[in-house]
């Protein structure tokens, strides 16, 4: 045991890292533990708290952003890790205080109750659909499915995602 | 459900999409962990890691020189606050133990509360907590019913003569004399798992204390913000004013667990007056997985009677339910009781309960509270009577249906409001024959013949329920006239996600007779209005609707009558265009409401009111129903089952729903929905597993199998309305209908589909491997009887 010790030399508190990257196109730098997760230093490095913890072992999808194009669980990637990287979360997503299409589909379809896996949701779903579209309600559980919501029962994301992506094409 | 019934210029029953979401939908919410509370301390728990220990030594010295580390306090450090937490639903005979908020001595469940750390984060926190040493003596520990049941077993209390929690009978008739007559009579066990609540949002708690008021404000993730004041008031010996309780505008789901009052509720806001430091403490999952309460775990013993075409003529059941380390109430399990003869004639009925003592999470309400285990046995048997006397169970059920001419129905026994149990309205005949058309019924047991025949096993299940909600003793609302001129409402019930905001700012709009947009909703904080009870039970819109409906009343009449006397006419004759009240609809003779507010409320200093105008536009009503309405329903599912995997394909499934007049039908679609995700979770999924030892086995999801958007199906949905006469909104809840029939539901098809193989369901949830091991059991029972 005493030899892994020498190997992986312990650190101290004091080792800090500089992180620099773009968050929804806005430049941040910050001094961090390297222990610190990509969620805490959004919430509160950057106070962005909209990025939320559900359960910070990646399964429930709450914390989920997109890190350099791609959905990632912000609650299992070192902030560390993010340094120089492209960061999207849901305080991004709408332009000029316009609802994305997605957003938007949200509120119709009452897509969302007590609001807190809503922007995993919208980030895993924005990602999803940058990639292909959506056409067949198993699709859109199957996009749905790397996210938990205890409160709507899916039946209004799943609207949101068919009716999200139906509309991009149709801008497209 | 469609709005086109609704009146022209009303907004209840209108479909109106949420004013809450905006924010939620662009990161702005504000939850308790998003909180800005400048130089708050973060607070980790030490907890018990044995389900049942003494504390022999603790010792925190080297956790203390941590930098970073404020302080640590065990349970015998603050011993003025180790007063229990008072059971919410008592009874004389209950057994109670103190449930203390850290307790200094003996531990009784995995997770319990035994040390805070405060430091400068969570993360320093954690670390701390790595570095206290405490030396337990470890005890026999009490994971089941049937442990603790059992004759000198070990006890949950050491020290104590039994785990027996509370004896408590029920009964209408002469249930024993009618099932030794009764020409037929079928005997069952069940047995229905625990489960969580499962807010995607933890609990939490911050607080800070200011020294020169002498005040205290805490942010707390409850559901019951009143509630938390009233017992943190008297374990402090604070007064109420001195304990601001805030539950914020956005907390993300509550179920029940967050309805109940925990030992952090005490301990950080006792630390943060003590440290004079705002203090925060966000439960981690793990924490939830073992410390938030569960539900559910109950042993059902039911003997059935009944005639040869099916009718019942007894019930009797044997409830052994388990309370947990703690009683932390006795609502789940008198719910329970009272659940059991549901929407049928039963003229003789005894209900036992045996509710004990195990060394697992306390239990308490989790969306359904009580009553799918009720309905599970109820709606199990009632199939078990069809298959016994060859009837088609839908026959069944029409046979023994209370009919919809027979309200007000009295059952003959009591509900957990402590009145006799009566049913208000409904019209259970019709959501289920809705419910069979929708599932195309006849034409699904023709096919479900011809499939049996090519060896395919498809099942149908049914399930008719009722579900006492809207309980006492009141809920309240005040409204005000703001200086800016806008209409304020305020409500003491918290939110988790209803859509509150945007409900009762349309019950307010109706009773002012005012567009929603001048309307404001703001809920529960302790500040903004004295008395309140908290959001459970699917109570609030069957309480607060009608207060706020009342005040809303009130508050036109004070508007109408200010204005009338600036405009020099009588109050019939004036009406609201926009924000302006005005004489005749004429937009030249009005006056707006923040002309009403500056004359009325803001006034000038010294100088005599205006004749005739009262002073303070403000109104304010409590509604105290005379007792629970009756929320019902219907649900249908067509699966097919794997009999070599045991996997369950719902292939179809229908939901009949009636809870009075709905206010808004796209919010109580959604509340249907959801509990109905929560209830196939309950029904396939879900179960906290803890071995003989007390350890809990399912501590993560990726152990605790939360349903995801592929396991729920998609499902039909109607509505029937039959409006309570208890309230003059008609109104009975939503929130709890969607879940309480599901696991029935779907064992009723599961074993429906296995018929031919004559396996029995008894358990909830319903895995592949109970109904492979199930399937295994009958084909031994049956190779013995050859």
């Amino acid at each position: 045991m005493r030899d892994h010790a020498t190997e992986f030399p312990t650190r101290t508190q004091d080792e800090t890292h500089t992180v620099g990257c773009t968050v929804n196109g806005r430049e941040y730098e910050a001094v961090v533990d390297p222990r610190m997760t990509l969620a805490d230093f959004l919430r509160e490095k950057l106070r962005l708290t909209g990025t939320h913890l559900g359960c910070e072992h990646g399964v429930c999808g709450a914390c989920t952003v997109i890190v350099d194009g791609a959905a990632t669980r912000s609650c299992l990637m070192l902030a560390v890790q993010a340094d120089g990287a492209q960061v999207e979360t849901v305080e991004g997503l709408a332009e000029d205080g316009e609802l994305s299409p997605l957003q938007c589909a949200f509120k119709r379809n009452h897509a969302l109750q007590c609001g807190f896996c809503t922007p995993g949701f919208l980030m895993s779903v924005t990602a999803a659909l940058r990639e292909e579209s959506v056409t067949t309600e198993e699709q859109a559980r199957e996009v749905l499915s790397g996210n938990i919501c205890r409160c709507t029962g899916y039946t209004g994301l799943v609207k949101s995602v068919l009716e999200a992506s139906a509309g991009k094409e149709g801008n497209a | 459900m469609s709005d086109t019934l609704v009146p022209e210029g009303t907004m209840i029953g209108r479909r109106v999409e949420r004013r809450e979401d905006e924010r939620l939908l662009t990161g702005h919410g504000g939850y308790l962990d998003d909180l800005d509370l400048p130089d708050a301390l973060a607070a980790a728990f030490l907890r018990s890691p044995h389900a049942h220990a003494k504390i022999l030594s603790f010792d925190a010295t080297e956790a203390l020189t941590l930098p970073g580390v404020v302080a640590v306090f065990s349970g015998a450090d603050l011993m003025e606050i180790q007063k229990p937490l008072a059971p919410k639903v008592q009874h004389p005979q209950l057994r109670d133990y103190p449930r203390l908020p850290m307790p200094p001595q003996e531990l009784h469940y995995v997770g319990e509360p035994l040390a805070v750390v405060v430091a400068e984060s969570r993360y320093i926190a954690e670390d701390a907590l790595e570095l206290i040493e405490v030396d337990f003596e470890v005890l026999p520990a009490v994971a089941s019913t049937a442990v603790a049941l059992q004759e000198n077993g070990p006890l949950a209390h050491s020290g104590d003569e039994s785990n027996v929690a509370v004896l408590l009978t029920q009964s209408a008739g002469d249930a024993a004399k009618a099932l030794a007559e009764a020409p037929n009579v079928l005997s069952e066990e069940f047995f229905v798992m625990r489960g969580g609540g499962h807010s995607m949002e933890t609990r939490g708690v911050a607080a800070r204390f200011e020294m020169a008021t002498g005040q205290v404000t805490i942010w707390d993730t409850t559901q019951a913000p009143h509630y938390a004041r009233q017992q943190l008031s008297v374990i402090y010996e604070m007064a109420e004013d001195d304990i601001r309780v805030i539950a914020p505008a956005d907390v993300g789901g509550g179920f029940g667990p967050k309805a109940q009052f925990y030992g952090e509720e005490v301990v950080i806001p006792w630390v943060a007056m003590k440290l004079g430091r705002a203090v925060k403490w966000v439960e981690d999952r793990q924490e939830n997985m073992v410390t938030s309460m569960m539900e559910r775990s109950q042993t059902h013993r039911v003997d059935v009677g009944f005639d040869d075409n099916g009718l019942l003529l007894a019930v009797k059941d044997v409830i052994e339910h388990d309370q947990g380390a703690y009683c932390a109430g006795l609502q789940v399990p008198s719910i329970t009781t009272s659940t059991v003869p549901g929407p049928y004639h039963v003229p003789n009925i005894e209900i036992e309960l045996r509710a004990c003592y195990t060394n697992m999470v306390p239990t308490s309400s989790v969306r359904g509270a009580g009553r799918p285990q009720a309905v599970f046995v109820m709606e199990r048997m009632i199939d078990r009577i069809a298959e016994h006397l060859g009837l088609d169970p839908a026959d069944v059920r029409r046979r023994n249906l209370i009919q919809a001419d027979e309200f007000p129905y009295k059952v003959g026994i009591m509900f957990r409001d402590g009145s006799p149990l009566t049913y208000d309205s409904g019209d259970f005949p019709t959501l289920l024959e809705g419910t069979l058309e929708r599932i195309g019924y006849t034409e699904a047991r023709e096919r479900q013949a011809k499939l049996r025949e090519e060896g395919r096993y498809v099942g149908i299940g049914l399930s008719v329920y009722i579900e006492g909600c809207g309980l006492g003793p009141y809920e309240g609302a005040k409204i005000r006239l703001t200086n800016k001129g806008r209409i304020l409402v305020t409500l003491a019930a918290a939110g988790q996600g209803q859509g509150y905001e945007t409900v009762y700012a349309q019950i307010a709009a109706d009773g002012i007779g005012l567009d929603m947009d001048y309307i404001e909703v703001k809920t529960g904080d302790t500040s903004r209005i004295p008395f309140g009870q908290g959001t459970f039970a699917s109570r609030i819109t069957a309480t607060c609707g009608p207060a706020v409906m009342d005040a809303a009343k009130q508050m036109r009449e004070r508007l109408i009558d200010t204005a009338a006397v600036l405009l020099g006419c009588d109050a019939s004759e004036v009406d609201f265009v926009g924000d302006k009240a005005c004489l005749g609809g004429d937009l030249e003779k009005s006056v707006s409401l923040q002309q009403l507010a500056q004359t009325a409320n803001i006034g000038k200093h010294g100088i005599t009111m205006p004749r005739g105008i009262k002073a303070g536009i403000e109104t304010s009503s409590y509604f105290s129903p005379e007792r629970a309405a009756y929320a019902s329903g219907a649900h249908a599912a067509l699966v097919e089952v794997d009999p070599e995997t045991g996997e369950i394909e719902i292939l179809k499934y229908v939901i009949g729903h009636d809870c009075g007049n709905v206010i808004n039908p796209l919010l109580v679609d959604g509340q249907v929905l959801g509990g109905f995700a929560h209830g196939i979770g309950n029904a396939m999924y879900e179960e906290p597993v803890y071995d003989v030892e007390g350890q809990p086995q399912a501590t993560s999801y990726l152990d605790y199998a939360l349903v995801s958007a592929t396991e729920v199906p998609p499902v039909e949905l109607f509505h029937i309305q039959t409006p309570s006469p208890l309230n003059p909104l008609g109104v009975k809840g939503a929130g709890e209908g969607g879940t309480i029939p599901a696991p029935a539901t779907i064992a009723n098809a599961v074993e429906d589909a296995l018929r031919p193989l004559r396996a029995r369901v008894t358990r909830a949830p319903i895995t592949p491997a109970r109904i492979v091991d199930a399937i295994h059991r009958a084909e031994s029972t049956s190779a013995d009887q050859d």
